[in-house]
């Protein structure tokens, strides 16, 4: 599609003498207004929802996709020796990178979100972690739980597919819901303009008619409701889109412990993803009051 | 006599299921004078509205210039029309521009910078004796003075022609003489003028000044009605 960046530039810079020929409408122009800074403000939290969930999703899908936990139960005396064994059919087995047992304080730090910072876990039988990180093409899961079955009894290979996957779709589904709703609020946005816009040309089908009588090109007559609209549709969601942004901006910074809600927002360049909402609203406001316009026009003789 | 500016054909035009004209055939040479009669309802307006395009007939041709309307796109009307001034009797102003903006609308949606037209403005605003209500606003102006500014509305692009709809009808006799006189000063100047009335006397007193064709509508159909005035 050919953009003709001087009819861009003459509908940013106007035509005074245009401008002037339709009444100034104040009820609708703030309607407008408001409607596209309301607009804009949602549209940054979806964005900022499904920026999250993205990356929500990226993580559960790259990272933890990589790694795979061996959990050895044993009874005391066996437990170091199954260990030994597990981390030797690990090192011949191919597809893995590394492999190592975690330690008492790993092992704490994993439950102490759920029993408390004191846990005397010598005390209590916990089964020995190992943690398997895994090459590009990954492992034979399959194969791998048949030596471990052979050669370490207590060995029980969980390679998070069980768990990893639900969350990943649940993660993907919320991006996809942030996109549809970003879809529907840019529909609303449209369908608002196009009402306050048809409202403003029947109110003004005196002017039109006026202006038809002199000689006025229906472009001329469109283009001053057009620039109008579209001028408010961006000013209106520059406010929304500043405001939004500086809500999201304040939201509590991410801590582990507040897992997935408080990691709401944009990181680094992502914020700039905020800079195309107010183009992309007036994009929205120039097509609906265009087609308003063209439709009203056509239908007054 | 020069050539046709506005011609009818066999125009016929319906609305709502009645026919409000029929068969009717006109040519409005250059420089040419008519008058339109008939009473109230016989159609008048609707024939004017044909005349520039307002209006597209059901049957028959009109041309504006020499081009059918019905080949005409939109754009090519709205054009047209800049060649038609056209003075209605509620004179049809925007109210949030003031009268000398009003007068200048033409300019302004054909995109002429009003700076350099200033001059124009300013002796058409005297022509017509409205210079000191240049800033006033459209529903401060008295009967007379609206249909002034009207007409210095209708000719500030210059047009071919110039079609009046019951221009003297909310006006005093004095005033409808002094609009009279400035569309025979327009005629003189080469300009198509149609005045559509049912003023009898401003018919008569118009054809001490020039030469005029009477046209009434009567029965949906146009008949010359010069004889019997």
């Amino acid at each position: 599609m050919k953009v003709d960046l001087s009819r861009i530039a003459e509908l940013v810079v106007g035509d005074t003498q245009a401008d002037r020929v339709v009444p100034p409408t104040g009820f609708t122009a703030n309607l407008t207004l408001f409607s596209a800074a309301a607009m804009a403000f949602l549209v940054v939290f979806a964005l900022a929802l499904s920026m999250a969930t993205g990356r929500l999703a990226d993580r559960w899908g790259s990272e933890l996709a990589r790694s795979s936990t061996i959990r050895i139960s044993a009874p005391d005396g066996q437990l170091t020796a199954q260990t030994e064994a597990a981390l030797r059919v690990l090192e011949t087995t191919g597809g893995v990178a590394s492999a190592r047992a975690l330690d008492t304080e790993e092992q704490m730090a994993l439950l102490e979100p759920w029993f408390g910072p004191d846990l005397p876990l010598d005390t209590l039988p916990i089964p020995q972690l190992i943690e398997v990180i895994e090459e590009q093409d990954g492992f034979d899961a399959d194969g791998l739980r048949l030596r471990l079955t052979a050669e370490v009894p207590g060995a029980v290979l969980d390679d998070h597919t069980r768990w990893r996957r639900p969350l990943v779709r649940a993660a993907s589904r919320l991006r996809s819901l942030g996109l549809i709703s970003i879809v529907l609020i840019g529909a609303a946005t449209a369908a608002m303009i196009t009402l306050a816009a048809n409202a403003a040309l029947a109110a003004n089908t005196q002017v039109i008619s006026v202006l038809r009588l002199v000689g006025a090109r229906d472009a001329y007559i469109a283009r001053a409701f057009v620039r109008r609209f579209t001028l408010r549709a961006l000013t209106g969601a520059a406010i929304g889109t500043a405001l939004g942004g500086l809500a999201v901006f304040f939201l509590p910074s991410a801590q582990p412990e507040g897992g997935f809600l408080t990691g709401l927002g944009f990181h680094g360049w992502q914020w700039l993803w905020l800079l195309i909402i107010p183009p992309l609203a007036a994009i929205v406001a120039f097509a609906a009051t265009r087609t308003a316009a063209g439709k009203t026009l056509r239908d007054l003789t | 006599m020069g050539a046709a500016v506005i011609e009818l054909e066999n125009v016929a035009y319906s609305y709502g299921g009645g026919e409000l004209l029929s068969d009717i055939s006109l040519k409005l040479q250059a420089g040419s004078f008519h008058f339109l009669t008939g009473p109230s309802g016989a159609g008048k307006t609707t024939l004017l509205k044909l005349c520039y395009g307002a209006l597209v007939p059901t049957a028959g041709n009109v041309r504006l210039f020499g081009k059918d309307v019905r080949e005409m796109e939109r754009d090519d009307v709205a054009v047209a029309r800049r060649r038609i001034g056209v003075v209605h009797q509620d004179c049809q102003f925007l109210d949030h521009l003031n009268v000398s903006d009003n007068i200048a609308l033409p300019l302004m949606v054909s995109g002429r910078d009003l700076l350099g037209e200033a001059a124009n403005l300013n002796e058409l605003m005297n022509w017509v004796g409205l210079k000191s209500r240049a800033s006033a606003a459209p529903p401060e102006l008295s009967g007379g003075e609206r249909q002034r500014a009207a007409l210095a509305r209708a000719v500030i692009m210059s047009p071919d022609a110039v079609l009046a709809d019951e221009p003297t009808g909310n006006i005093d006799w004095e005033m409808s003489q002094r609009l009279l006189r400035l569309l025979v000063e327009l005629n003189r100047m080469g300009k198509t003028i149609m005045i559509a009335t049912h003023d009898l006397a401003l018919i008569r007193a118009a054809k001490t000044h020039v030469q005029a064709r009477v046209l009434r509508i009567s029965n949906r159909r146009l008949q010359l009605a010069g004889a019997d005035l």
